[in-house]
């Protein structure tokens, strides 16, 4: 890959985020729209490292209270059990259903770690204008944005929970603050990697052999 | 531009991930930025009218996801029965709005709104007329897109059940049923849809 590629950027010309068309923009204007949609035209996505960076900082803070803070609360004749995240995930290995225990613990614990870990790595990594293996860096991205969704899992679990235990004064689970703060994180690290922009990755490139 | 290299606008695509220019490839199949890899675009034969049966499918059985109850509780002749919407409700009545809203943004307004706006654009194209407005609603739905949620909600159904099942006589609503074809004709629509061919309708201005 020694400059046998032209970039949109290098020819001078804007590819559109919404409809795909590639155009030149008119010398001199402030503000350039897209010609077919009109959708606002930038060569890379706005302040992409500083949205990323606030965004994923503000994730990595609500991270704490969604895991100290219970989810759920489970109200017995036994009395009041506070569970956490990770206490979910131990009752459900001690229960017996160990592939669901897995499952959770994936999709809670591991999945919002990892993402904020890969978020981290690309952010330090295009503020170094690193030219370190481009391709993987991408995949890291690509797998990011896939797996992002998979831990609202829990939310939708504390939900219909806590819909349908209400039975009477034999038990009854209300949703935790920890909830809140946990789909919180989701929503952030979701919004966070939609502002990181990809070409960040593979823009070291064009000024080492540019 | 690019009369000089012999390319229209509209064959030539920028990859959205890396930022190389290419030639978008003429046929049917997956396109693949030559550098980094990433998809740039599908298309299938038959796109038009698989994106429309897939939707209406899916709208069909995203009603009946909604209308029914996705599981009864049954316990000491107590019976509590749920519906999606109650249960976002249900969050927000006690206490936690912030979770409820959550809940039916993602599991019922925005898979609802991306529904309406993919059948609103295929079906009158189907009889090739072009509905006003593409430009917009192809943009809406390229927003949203990230935002809908249902195949993780169906997960966390089959969560819920198991640690249910601990606590009572658990029986699976109609719902569920429902949402169990959704999280395959949904996919399916999605994939079937090609936003590339439909942006074609709209003129570019010289």
């Amino acid at each position: 890959m020694r400059g046998r590629w032209l970039t949109t950027a290098d020819a001078g010309l804007l590819a559109c985020h919404a409809c795909d068309l590639v155009s030149r923009p008119a010398k001199g204007a402030a503000h350039v729209h897209c010609p077919r949609c009109g959708a606002p035209l930038h060569v890379r996505k706005q302040s992409s490292v500083v949205r990323t960076w606030a965004l994923l900082i503000a994730a990595m803070i609500m991270y704490i209270p969604a895991n100290a803070l219970p989810v759920m609360n489970t109200d017995t004749v036994f009395g009041l059990e506070r569970d956490t995240i990770l206490s979910g995930v131990v009752y459900l290995w001690t229960s017996g259903s160990w592939p669901l225990a897995a499952l959770v613990f994936f999709a809670s614990i591991m999945v919002p770690l990892l993402k904020m870990l890969a978020l981290t790595v690309l952010l330090v990594s295009v503020q170094r204008r690193s030219t370190w293996d481009p391709p993987q860096r991408a995949r890291l991205y690509r797998l990011v944005e896939f797996v992002g969704r998979w831990s609202m899992l829990d939310i939708y679990v504390v939900t219909l929970m806590a819909a349908l235990v209400q039975i009477g004064s034999l038990a009854s689970i209300r949703p935790g603050f920890g909830a809140v703060a946990f789909g919180t994180v989701v929503v952030l690290t979701m919004f966070s990697a939609l502002s990181f922009d990809p070409r960040l990755i593979w823009d070291p490139l064009r000024a080492k052999h540019g | 531009m690019g009369a000089s290299q012999g390319m229209s606008a509209s064959e030539i695509i920028a990859c959205h991930e890396c930022d190389v220019l290419q030639r978008a490839p003429e046929g049917y199949g997956v396109a693949r930025c030559v550098r980094c890899g990433a998809v740039l675009f599908k298309r299938s034969p038959g796109a038009l009218e698989r994106t429309l049966a897939y939707a209406l499918t899916s709208a069909t059985l995203f009603i009946i996801a909604n209308a029914f109850p996705i599981v009864r509780l049954e316990l000491q002749g107590t019976r509590v029965t749920t519906t999606l919407i109650g249960a976002a409700r249900t969050l927000s009545q006690q206490g936690m709005p912030e979770i409820g809203i959550l809940v039916f943004l993602t599991t019922v307004l925005i898979p609802a709104t991306q529904l309406s706006a993919i059948i609103y654009l295929v079906l009158p194209l189907k009889w090739g007329r072009v509905p006003r407005g593409v430009a917009e609603v192809l943009r809406f739905i390229e927003g949203i897109e990230p935002w809908g949620m249902v195949e993780v909600f169906m997960l966390g159904v089959l969560v819920s059940l198991v640690k249910l099942a601990a606590l009572a006589h658990v029986v699976p609503g109609i719902a569920l049923w429902a949402f169990s074809g959704l999280i395959v004709a949904m996919p399916a629509m999605a994939s079937a849809f090609n936003p590339r061919d439909l942006w074609r309708l709209v003129p570019v201005p010289q």
